[in-house]
């Protein structure tokens, strides 16, 4: 975004929703929300003539567990008419819910799904809860950050029992070391 | 009793279609509930191509992330590295050198091409004309012996990196190109005679799967799909990147938004990338590839051989990686399928924290669930092909 169009869109933001703190990283406008008015929001944003964001582009879950509140969404808004975009985040604690955006754009339903199916966080009021990239029946959420990078499980079809075995996986060189980063 | 007896004869019919199935585009698993011949409801599953690539992304250095973003659309191998080598770029705050930025979209247009030819190609055999395929495959086979000569590879090139590209345009490519495009709007004229005014291909298409601008923006499409539908939005001119603002090309978009004009919009795309090649290579200057600061990008071969701290770079580079500076960044590009997004969150150090990709097909796919709705079975193979989907980027 060039520095005008991003100083036009704080401007409008700060008008429509100047309770909400804000931060920019770059070329890139952050806006903080809580699961309470994060729908009130949303729909501002969606709906107001000056901000006009009609795509929610992509929602990303991240985890932080040193953080009190681990489990944060990020939703990227975009306005095809503005050319301007948004990043909205929302921490959320472990357990607690977020409000679900499906009524505001339906494409959020299969996005809610994934961060739900990888990182575990729950959404309210969403239509079909289920995992989606991992098999139904899958134990943990792979893109926390304690959860090892080859799984936990193996599953291999054993040719005595006729049946497909799950058991801990068991690895010669095994790279099961939680993420953990140098700073 | 009498209700009864009469409400189980209409009883819904439940259809798996896929995950193996030919015209399924890959591992896609539709369960469609039918009327009849008239689908009530669609459920798309899929995930049978998840690898976990943004998990193990968080793994691996930024270069050593490149060869994994062949491999999630593997039918436009190097537009989606552009995406990650640009979010990359931001994220270090360096920028490639001209010829580099050009090379990348000479590359990035001949993936387009390779894209959409492969749309063309398995639509076509979808709906019944066989031929396209094989004039579409002759095609790609050219541009794939281009990938080849660049950089080793035909499909899963790893050819764009962090601050330029791996190598330059080998003696005697930039002429095979030309030479291409030359060649090529002869080909889409081929194409054309043989569907754009071909009776049953419009019969198949036109008014399948129409999708007004509302819903599109509603669910979230992208590229040629939210073109198709009449809103002319490319990334290439909104938020241009590498050298796309230095070329002048036009943004085709549909009317009604059927299949028909999803066709129409892509072919046009192909004439376009046509244009935008022979302009990359007229204007492109020469110099060097890559930056050469050799802590991000590879030193010289030559030197290499003689000096000490080259080595020493080569040996840090593909080892340890460098290190990128705290903080987060989004980067969009418009791949053939629409926008392709990587977002980075970075800690420091030599790999990212998290790293999620927003993949084009992943909204078109979903929105089978609705557009599906009230048509026959025999247009489900029309749909699934007009949306273009690749199973490595949605699942991931």
């Amino acid at each position: 975004m060039t520095p005008e169009t991003l100083d036009t869109l704080e401007a409008a933001v700060a008008e429509r929703l100047p309770d909400l703190p804000r931060e920019r990283i770059g070329d890139a406008l952050i806006v903080r929300v809580t699961p309470e008015n994060l729908i009130a929001a949303m729909t501002v944003l969606r709906d107001d003539p000056a901000l006009n964001f009609q795509q929610m582009i992509d929602l990303a879950g991240v985890h932080y567990p040193e953080r009190d509140k681990p489990l944060e969404a990020v939703y990227q808004l975009l306005s095809v008419y503005k050319n301007h975009r948004l990043r909205v985040k929302c921490a959320i604690a472990e357990g607690e819910a977020l409000p679900s955006i499906t009524p505001l754009w339906s494409c959020a339903d299969w996005y809610e799904r994934e961060a739900y199916d990888l990182l575990g966080i729950l959404f309210s009021g969403h239509p079909d809860l289920r995992r989606i990239l991992n098999e139904y029946d899958f134990d943990g959420h792979p893109l926390r950050k304690d959860f090892p990078v080859t799984g936990r499980i193996e599953v291999r079809y054993d040719e005595t029992l006729g049946r497909i075995v799950r058991e801990p996986i068991s690895l010669e060189r095994g790279n099961r070391e939680p993420y953990r980063h140098t700073l | 009793m009498e209700t009864q007896a009469k409400k189980t004869e209409f009883l819904n019919y439940t259809v798996n279609f896929g995950p193996q199935h030919p015209a399924a585009h890959g591992v896609l698993r539709l369960l469609l509930e039918l009327d009849g011949e008239v689908v009530e409801r669609a459920d798309p599953h899929i995930g049978f191509l998840h690898r976990g690539t943004e998990k193990l992304l968080e793994h691996k250095t930024y270069l050593q992330g490149v060869p994994y973003f062949d491999r999630l659309d593997y039918m436009s191998m190097m537009s989606e590295e552009h995406s990650w080598v640009l979010a990359v770029e931001k994220l270090m705050g360096i920028q490639a050198p001209e010829r580099a930025q050009y090379i990348r979209v000479i590359f990035a247009e001949l993936t387009r091409m390779l894209n959409h030819l492969l749309f063309l190609g398995a639509h076509g055999l979808d709906v019944g004309a066989m031929t396209m395929f094989i004039y579409c495959f002759r095609e790609r086979e050219r541009i794939m012996d281009m990938y080849e000569a660049v950089c080793g590879a035909r499909v899963h090139a790893a050819y764009f990196r962090p601050g330029g590209v791996a190598r330059d345009l080998p003696d005697g490519l930039a002429e095979k190109i030309q030479s291409f495009i030359e060649d090529f709007p002869s080909k889409i004229d081929e194409y054309e005679t043989l569907l754009t005014n071909n009776r049953i291909w419009k019969q198949r298409l036109v008014d399948i799967g129409v999708v007004s601008a509302a819903e599109a923006l509603d669910m979230g499409y992208v590229g040629p799909m939210l073109r198709g539908s009449g809103i002319a939005w490319d990334l290439r001119k909104a938020e241009p990147y590498d050298a796309y603002d230095r070329i002048d090309f036009d943004i085709p978009i549909g009317k009604n938004g059927d299949s028909y004009d999803r066709y129409l919009v892509r072919v046009e795309e192909l004439r376009q990338s046509n244009r935008i090649i022979a302009q990359c290579l007229q204007q492109m200057p020469k110099g060097p590839v890559k930056i050469e600061n050799f802590k991000t990008s590879s030193p010289y071969r030559q030197e290499m051989k003689e000096g000490m701290e080259s080595l020493i770079h080569h040996f840090k580079l593909f080892s340890e990686g460098f290190e990128a500076p705290p903080g987060e960044v989004y980067v969009a590009t418009e791949s053939p399928k629409g926008e392709f997004g990587v977002y980075i969150i970075s800690h420091g150090g030599n790999k990212p924290y998290r790293v999620k990709i927003r993949a084009a097909g992943y909204n078109h796919l979903q929105s089978l669930k609705s557009i599906l709705k009230g048509h026959m079975l025999a247009d489900v193979t029309t749909i699934v092909g007009t949306i273009d989907i690749v199973f490595g980027e949605i699942d991931r």
